[in-house]
Parts: C-alpha cells; structure tokens; sequence
C-alpha cells in the first residue's frame, strides 16, 4: 500500500468570498459541524504517522478558524511542511506574524484578477487592495510566496498583466489553473470555459514570461482538461498519494469526491490509518482493477489512472467509466458538445457569472437542496 | 528537466524547501511547496552539503572520503535535476 505525501485540510467552509468557480460542496449546511481544536490535532498526528509530509491548510478561508495558528504550530511540532491557501483576507500583520513564529513555511494567495474592479467584481466583495497589501507584507516577513489565480474566460486575456503583477510583488512562483468546473464552478461552466483563441494567446503569453523570469519565479500554468487529449492524473491517482479532511471530519481521496455516492468515512468515527488502509471509499478506484476499457487496456492506465472519478461520474452519471475528458472515451462527445458551444459563443458577448451564495458557518444555507453535481441545473 | 551544474558552483537549499528525516519512511525527504522528494542515503548526504559554500568539487570530494564509488557526473546531475525544479540554486558558477 502506497502511504500519502500530502493531506489538504479544509478546516471551515466559512469564506468572505463568492468567487463563481468555487469548488466548495453545494450543501455548505451538512459542513457546519467543525472538527474542533483536539479533534484536528488527533488527525495530524495520526496523518504524520501514516506518511503524510505536506500539509496544506484550506477552506472556505482558513483564517477564518480562531485556533490556526494552534494548529500550524501543531503541525509543525509535527514534522509537517505547512502551506497556508488564503484568500489573505484576515491575514492581519499581527495574525501573520503570529504564523510565522509558530512555524508556517509557505503562503498561497489568491487573486482574481490584476486590476481592483475585476478581481473585486469576481471575488463577490471588495477584496483586491488587502490581497496585495497582504503579499507585500507576505514578502517583508521573508516568506515563501505562491500566487493562486484561477483563470477563465473573463481573465485569462489579461494573463500577462497578472504575472507582471505577480513579478512586481515578488511572488516565487505563481499558479495559473484554469477553473475545474466542479461545484458551483460547475453551474457557470459555459460563462467560464475560455475559448480556444483564449488558450492560444495564454500559451503564448506563458512561454514568453517563463523565458523572461526563468530562475526568478515559477509559473505553473494549467489548461482546461476539456481541452486536452488525455484526462488529467485526478489526484496521482485515487487513494495513492494524497488524502483530504472536510471541516466535519470527512476523509476523501479528493476534495471533489463527496459528490460520488459511495459510503462515508469520518475521523469521528474511525482513525486515519483505517480509513486509508481499509475503508470501503478509499478502496473502491485504487489501482486499476475497477477500470472498464478503454482504460484497462490502454498504455496510460499507470499515467492517468483513468482520469477524474468525479468528472465522470458527473458527466456521465457513473463514476466507474473513463473520464469523458479522454478522446478515448465512449462518452467524448459530452465534453466535446460543451467545448464546441465555448467556441460558437466567443463573438456573442459574455456569459453571466453567478456568484457563490455563501451564508455563515453553522446557518443554513440557501442552496443545500440543489441536487448536487450529478444533475444538470440552470444557471439562473 | 536538469540544469547544467558548473564544478565551481557552490550550490545550497532554496529558500522554499526543508530537509527533513522521515521516521516513518526512515528517510530523508526534503520538502518543498508542491512535492516531497525521498531521499537515499547518498541524496541525503550531498543535500546536506550544500551550503552555499562548498564548490561542486569539493562536495564530491568530501563524499569519496565516505562512499566507495562517487560518479561526479551523477552529482552534478542529481543537482541539475534539483536545480531544474528550484529546490537546489547553484550560487555562483
């Protein structure tokens, strides 16, 4: 059995941000129900017993949990690496210091956009003055500095701006991921995927930065998987090296897999180890016995496991098929359908964004009836 | 990926990663925002050489006093590959 490398622990679903793409579940209610301080520590340490090195502190906004720095201290104490996702929203200087001396080694933050109206207008609140404010101040405490841009149809031609932002603020690498339409993301799907003159200019814009900042900052950049051959390698495959915690305590093989119908496994009520090792959830896509063809006896099986379990039961309404991504698959046409509409559609205007509904942690929220990814809904 | 490593480089840890040793894996790994390389024993000790003061050369003389066969090509290319990912910077050739 291969041991984990890294856990992303979404300690709140509680988020000052309405970002369209957000890849948070739909039914934020069934989340309200925090792990508390102990029951986090208790996961740690049992995640660093069974392997995992890496952890990556998430949400919702972390920050919005009182006892982050406790917990980063535990972490650290540990053994863990420890990367804080942010929105930097309540990364005050007293908050970040207070981090830095309880040991966080990496910062990511997140930015919607170069310029304040846009990055403010997708972000669903006035946000992007304290963003950049907090990696300037990310940068003085000499931190690591990664910059999260999730990029779509509405900022994607604005890329070369947003790296020389990025190079201004002295970010050490920068992630430009194009949106993976999971969650609400899902629903705006056609007001997001880019268009295939979009990518084109993308790429070109990507080369010639990471020629000019070579040994200066990384820039990591990721296409749409709806328009690549081959399925993304979902997660280095499935139970293999990565594991995520949901703020009730909820263990996934990835953070979209709540939505696949498939038994739950929680920390309250079995360890770690037993939940990687045995349980029925972490069992049920390991290693490449469950797969149909084309995937089972295709070359790539080892190298894209498949592709995404989520994707496909998405698309396809069965999580055991070959991710429709994949030119192989039977069900192709179901992306290709999706990506030749974002192509009719680039001369008709833009497609409304619709942003995410996020009520407060522990209030019901607006949209925990919706059906979940699984069925189609109009984006309204 | 790899990076050319020049003899007379004095190559040190990047700023963003962390050498560590594993009791679980009873390995050294060295950590870095977005992977974890595990480390053999040789990995080890060259990283741990690697203080920005050291030249290339005399991190691969100082291994031949502890190892039987030492291949400084395969030094150099071990730091190569490092440096190719930012994880190892080369200081000045």
């Amino acid at each position: 059995m291969d041991r984990p490398f890294g856990m992303l622990v979404e300690l709140t679903y509680a988020c000052p941000l309405h970002c369209p793409y957000c890849s948070n579940p739909l039914n934020l209610a069934d989340y309200s129900n925090e792990l508390a301080t102990e029951e986090w520590q208790r996961v740690l340490a049992e995640a660093r017993a069974l392997g995992v090195l890496q952890l990556h502190l998430s949400g919702g906004e972390p920050l919005q949990r009182r006892d982050l720095v406790e917990l980063v201290s535990s972490a650290r104490d540990l053994g863990f690496y420890t990367n804080l996702i942010t929105s930097a929203l309540g990364l005050s200087r007293r908050r970040a210091e207070e981090l830095k001396t309880a040991g966080l080694d990496h910062v990511q933050i997140s930015i919607q956009a170069d310029e304040q109206s846009l990055s403010d207008r997708i972000a669903g609140t006035p946000s992007y003055e304290r963003k950049v404010a907090a990696a300037r101040m990310v940068k003085e405490l000499d931190w690591p500095l990664t910059m999260n841009v999730v990029i779509h149809r509405h900022n994607i031609d604005r890329m070369g701006r947003i790296l020389d932002l990025a190079e201004e603020l002295g970010a050490d690498r920068i992630e430009l991921a194009n949106t993976q339409y999971y969650g609400w993301a899902r629903l705006n799907r056609a007001a997001l995927l880019p268009s295939i003159a979009q990518l084109d200019r993308a790429e070109d814009v990507v080369r010639a930065a990471r020629r000019r900042l070579d040994g200066k900052m990384e820039i990591i950049y990721v296409i749409p998987d709806y328009y690549s051959k081959f399925p993304k390698p979902c997660m280095g495959g499935w139970g293999k090296n990565q594991l995520t915690v949901t703020p009730n305590g909820n263990v996934l093989p990835c953070p979209a897999a709540h939505t696949l119908e498939l038994p739950r496994a929680t920390v309250r009520e079995r360890s770690l180890a037993w939940i990687w090792n045995e349980s029925p959830l972490f069992q049920r896509f390991r290693g490449t016995e469950w797969m149909p063809e084309p995937c089972r006896s295709c070359d790539r099986r080892e190298v894209d496991f498949g592709g995404c379990r989520c994707q496909a039961f998405q698309l396809t309404g069965d999580a055991a098929r070959t991710d429709p991504v994949c030119h192989l698959s039977p069900d192709h046409e179901l992306v290709a359908e999706v990506v030749r509409a974002a192509n009719q559609e680039e001369d008709q205007g833009e497609a409304e964004l619709v942003p995410r509904v996020i009520t407060g942690r522990g209030t019901s929220d607006n949209h925990s009836t919706t059906g979940g990814l699984g069925s189609e809904r109009s984006v309204p | 990926m790899s990076v050319t490593v020049q003899a007379m480089s004095r190559p040190r840890l990047a700023r963003l990663v962390r050498l560590e040793w594993d009791p679980v894996r009873e390995s050294h790994v060295l950590l870095a925002p977005e992977g974890v390389l595990v480390l053999n024993q040789t990995g080890a000790t060259i990283l741990r050489l690697c203080d920005g003061e050291r030249t290339v050369v005399e991190i691969v003389e100082e291994l031949r006093a502890q190892y039987d066969r030492v291949a400084g090509d395969e030094v150099r290319e071990f730091l190569g590959r490092l440096a190719a990912r930012r994880w190892v910077e080369l200081g000045d050739g």
